[in-house]
């Protein structure tokens, strides 16, 4: 079945090592996803494992075979582009059958894999046009069904709703996660979008210049982070670094507090501040204070906290939650 | 040409052009008609007499008309026909990535750059010349005996001059379609289990088809009229061999001094490339829609 495992694998451009050397375990049926800064080798190490570049080092072995030197075709992957990469001329349903059609298949096994994949997308209406002719939505369909009709091992997406307008990405976002559902083939997502991440993975790899930072699930990075990075990174809004002497109190070089584990109150307080800039999102509302002796700080407090610009509050940070690192930016646990 | 008001002065801004083009277009069309209905040699000079049809009937009669038109249009298959699957292959090579690219590129283009009578004196003298010729040596060379192109395959060594002409325009026209194809369809033709063969049939081919159509319609309207190639290397010959209708009409004019014929011949060779052209929008113009 589609597990995945990554020895050791490099990739090096001319001088520049994109990636280093990357160790990976995926199991069969994960919803992994890659997620990183642009420019941290997630896409270059999604297009490693598909056979579209090759490796520099290492090996890279896909369902108990070893698939390093494997033309992309023999690897048992599909993979949705992120530019959708149909084939413009075609309608969709030879885009679909495309696959199938080099795979040799019968013309009747075709037809019908074509239709229940169309089924399954909600692509039947659609099936005769051109992909001109559709939605941005409709044509992320049919790449997803161009993937799914070759029942691989594991399905590859690269970026694969950074297209779409906000409302449709959280469609998508749903529809794929429904998909994994359905078909419990393993996945590998990858996004720059922290928020698509935590929402669909199972187990998230977090990417940085070519390294993993760490690997867990999402509730892991949330509540566990390795590193600076990572907690950085996972959240939204981002959680807040605080260092020197309110970090040495905690006996720690670094300390990091998330927006939501800051309690704010106009009387009383740890640390004192004006307001800077409240953002309000009816439920929630953040607030940018600008605390005394140690800078910006990020909060958030419910929607009906009425405070506004230059209006003076305290914050209390809630300990238990308190993010300790040490000056290399790791977690002290 | 949203409004009733942008569309007028559309018209108005355009209307200039379009008369100057009609008059440069009419005048010499309706110069052309008068002549053709005259007998008009330029060696009985102030002779000219209305001649009714003659001129019409004696240019279609002629057995070197049959024989240009065919040549004219085995001129025009022929090279279409080479330069466009020469053009396909040379441009899938220069696609790939290589050393020196843009030199090589560079070089592809140069024989378009040539004069064309400079390019079939070159052909004539250097290549196919059956004493001196490179082609000659060669055939020397592994003991054959060397052929005579331009006697013996007069319109075979035409089409080949011309053709290796225009086979930097078709390379160049169809280059620039292949690098605007997508590197991710490539990709996922290639994830999708596509062979070599596969996508360029499935994929490069279809991706292309409306530059090979630009690249026929180009080349047919330049390819009617070959003349140069035609003048310095065979003249024509032997016989009418190597007669298309244009070096057929100038041969009437200025070799026969016969005007009124030779105009006759051009009103001839005027509806013949507009039945060509008519066919050829119907059979490959919708390519170009949508």
């Amino acid at each position: 079945m589609g597990s995945i495992t990554l020895k050791n694998v490099s990739k090096v451009f001319g001088a520049h090592a994109v990636i280093p050397s990357i160790d990976l375990d995926i199991t069969d049926g994960e919803f992994v996803v890659f997620v990183g800064p642009s420019g941290c080798g997630k896409s270059t190490l999604l297009r490693l494992i598909a056979g579209l570049e090759d490796v520099s080092g290492g090996e890279i072995v896909i369902d108990g075979r070893k698939a390093t030197d494997l033309p992309p075709a023999k690897r048992g992957l599909s993979m949705v582009f992120q530019s959708y990469a149909l084939y413009p001329h075609m309608s969709v349903r030879s885009n679909i059958a495309f696959p199938l059609k080099m795979a040799g298949e019968d013309k009747a096994v075709i037809d019908k894999k074509v239709a229940d994949a169309a089924r399954v997308l909600n692509l039947t209406d659609y099936l005769d046009r051109k992909p001109r002719q559709l939605s941005g939505g409709q044509r992320q369909r049919v790449a997803i069904g161009r993937a799914i009709v070759r029942q691989p091992e594991a399905f590859l997406f690269d970026e694969p709703l950074s297209n779409l307008d906000a409302a449709l990405r959280v469609n998508m976002r749903l529809e794929i996660s429904q998909l994994h559902q359905q078909l419990k083939t393993t996945m590998i997502y990858v996004t720059h979008d922290q928020v698509e991440a935590m929402t669909m993975a199972d187990k998230i790899v977090v990417l940085n210049r070519g390294r993993i930072e760490q690997v867990g699930s999402p509730l892991e990075l949330y509540h566990k982070p390795d590193n600076l990075f990572v907690a950085g990174f996972i959240g939204s809004p981002k959680m807040n670094f605080i260092s020197g002497a309110p970090a040495a109190a905690h006996q720690a070089h670094t300390i990091g507090i998330r927006p939501e584990h800051l309690a704010l109150s106009k009387e009383q307080g740890t640390w004192r501040g004006t307001v800077g800039v409240a953002e309000h999102l009816g439920s929630d509302t953040f607030l940018h204070v600008n605390a005394d002796g140690i800078g910006t700080l990020t909060a958030r407090v419910s929607g009906d906290f009425g405070v506004t610009h230059g209006d003076p509050v305290f914050l209390t940070p809630d300990v238990q939650r308190l993010h300790k690192f040490d000056e290399k930016g790791l977690a002290i646990r | 040409m949203a409004t009733l008001h942008t569309r007028s002065a559309a018209r108005l801004m355009i209307a200039p052009s379009v008369l100057l083009l009609l008059a440069w277009m009419i005048v010499p069309l309706a110069m052309t008609i008068y002549f053709s209905l005259l007998r008009y040699n330029l060696l009985m000079p102030g002779m000219e007499e209305f001649a009714g049809l003659s001129n019409y009937i004696y240019f279609l009669t002629d057995p070197a008309f049959f024989q240009a038109i065919f040549n004219t249009l085995a001129i025009v298959l022929g090279v279409l026909f080479i330069t466009v699957i020469g053009g396909i292959a040379l441009a899938l090579l220069l696609d790939q990535p290589m050393f020196g690219q843009g030199i090589v590129r560079i070089l592809v283009i140069a024989p378009f750059l040539i004069m064309p009578t400079v390019a079939a004196l070159v052909w004539k003298n250097m290549f196919m010349n059956p004493v001196s010729g490179l082609f000659a040596w060669l055939a020397k060379l592994v003991g054959l005996q060397p052929f005579d192109f331009l006697a013996n395959a007069p319109l075979f060594s035409i089409i080949l001059i011309v053709a290796w002409q225009w086979l930097p325009f078709a390379t160049l026209i169809l280059l620039t379609a292949l690098q605007s194809l997508d590197e991710e369809q490539k990709e996922a033709a290639q994830m999708d289990g596509a062979g070599a063969w596969s996508r360029f049939f499935y994929l490069v081919l279809p991706h292309v088809s409306r530059a090979i159509t630009v690249v026929i319609l180009i080349q047919t309207i330049f390819l009617l009229s070959v003349f140069a190639e035609i003048l310095v290397t065979t003249n024509g010959g032997p016989g009418t061999q190597s007669t298309n209708l244009t070096f057929l009409v100038y041969a009437q004019a200025l070799l026969q001094f016969d005007v009124g014929g030779a105009s006759a011949g051009g009103i001839i060779a005027v509806i013949l490339a507009n039945i060509v052209a008519f066919f050829l929008m119907r059979m490959i113009g919708k390519t170009l829609e949508g």
